[in-house]
């Protein structure tokens, strides 16, 4: 259990996916301009990486890795360069499918959540933590686990960013700064934040 | 007709050069970003990572131009993403051939180099309404105006974390009896933001219409 809890305080706090690996930046510094829309953002990367992780770990496990084809009687059949095609593609259908599903039972939430939906296929972060998962050779449990931290980790920077900017917009800054600039500085300094949990072990 | 080959020599001009710095994806646009900042640890990785993406957006760029009147509407991202994918498991399979120590440096970014949004941006931006030739030297353009970025922060982040560049040494740093202090905070990530925000202030003092508006 302590071992599963110490995989979520890693992906969420000491190696936070945007403000360490710097994945999904680009909807990190494009839709945190207002604290409701990146809560909405939050939310749906939460849900893409808590099924899409855990998914491509089944599929890595009994159909890519070298030797997985064993039990169709393919012993030395090593199919993991077709890893990258996979996991995009299981990542589209996933968020084809979650969106179908919300559409259906919780319209409110798929209305919520709106355009950002659709976005996340391209959303780095989303594939990174697959990646990382196949890296780092999670077993199915730990790559749930890691799959819920790292979009609770994503999800926290984003809103964070997004209160900052809020109120940044009566702040006197400098012309050359003025939005992308600033964002990237405000981002530096919240990185430096979570520094300051890096060797937590628990 | 004589001014014909002029204005395509101009248009492929402007194609290929305004992407350095008028239109440059990564200060301007905010593309792409993701994938390569963490490689810029070290000159020697981001070199790599820079011909990587290069490569990519130059193929994928000129292979969607070219069948970009076969691709129905409806299913071209997934075509995109197909074709992107396929030549990143090139670029990936090639360094992992030559060049082994460092696709284990690299690790997981060579593959994310598939969701980079400048990639993706370009062909359906550029590459779906213009001919193979002008789609292959806007994707070179925006290859180098976001290998710029990235070689500038990688330089100043392994000059100023350890004092040297490309295993030469620049500052001999106190640990090997030289002078320079190496500022260790240089080699982890928010120093990357930092030099990134200076960049985009000191790029636009110098454009000056590339500044923001107020909203």
């Amino acid at each position: 259990m302590m071992h599963y809890f110490n995989i979520f305080i890693q992906a969420v706090f000491v190696e936070n996916i945007i403000l360490v690996f710097f994945l999904g930046m680009c909807t990190f510094l494009a839709v945190s301009k207002r604290v409701e829309t990146a809560i909405g953002l939050g939310m749906a990367v939460i849900m893409m990486m808590t099924i899409s992780v855990p998914i491509n770990n089944v599929i890595y496990h009994y159909l890519l890795r070298d030797g997985a084809l064993a039990w169709a009687g393919l012993p030395d059949l090593d199919l993991s360069f077709l890893g990258l095609v996979t996991y995009i593609g299981v990542i589209a259908a996933m968020v084809q499918i979650l969106e179908m599903v919300l559409e259906r039972y919780f319209p409110q939430l798929q209305h919520a959540l709106g355009i950002f939906l659709p976005l996340i296929t391209v959303n780095c972060a989303i594939l990174g933590a697959s990646l990382f998962m196949v890296e780092r050779e999670y077993s199915f449990n730990e790559s749930m686990v890691f799959g819920i931290g790292s979009g609770v980790g994503w999800a926290l920077a984003i809103i964070m960013m997004a209160a900052i900017r809020e109120k940044l917009k009566y702040a006197d800054v400098p012309d050359g700064l003025k939005g992308l600039g600033i964002a990237f500085i405000t981002a530096g300094l919240m990185s430096l934040g979570f520094m300051s949990f890096s060797g937590i072990q628990l | 007709m004589s001014s014909m080959p002029t204005t395509d020599a101009y248009k492929c001009k402007v194609t290929l050069i305004n992407p350095l710095f008028d239109s440059n994806p990564i200060t301007i646009q905010v593309l792409g970003i993701c994938s390569a900042l963490a490689v810029t640890t070290s000159l020697k990785s981001t070199l790599i990572m820079c011909a990587a993406v290069i490569a990519v957006l130059t193929f994928s760029n000129t292979t969607v131009s070219i069948i970009r009147h076969h691709i129905p509407a409806s299913i071209r991202i997934i075509v995109q993403m197909t074709i992107i994918a396929s030549l990143v498991i090139v670029v990936d399979q090639f360094i992992k051939a030559y060049a082994f120590e460092m696709s284990k440096t690299l690790s997981v970014f060579v593959g994310l180099i598939i969701t980079n949004c400048i990639i993706m941006g370009r062909a359906e931006a550029f590459a779906m309404h213009n001919s193979p030739g002008l789609s292959f030297l806007d994707g070179l353009g925006h290859g180098i105006g976001y290998s710029l970025i990235l070689i500038i922060v990688a330089a100043i982040r392994e000059l100023l974390g350890t004092g040297r560049l490309l295993d030469y040494t620049i500052l001999p740093s106190v640990f090997e009896g030289g002078w320079y202090y190496p500022n260790s905070m240089m080699v982890l990530a928010p120093s990357a933001f930092f030099i990134i925000g200076l960049l985009i202030w000191a790029l636009r003092t110098w454009k000056s219409h590339q500044v923001e508006k107020d909203q």
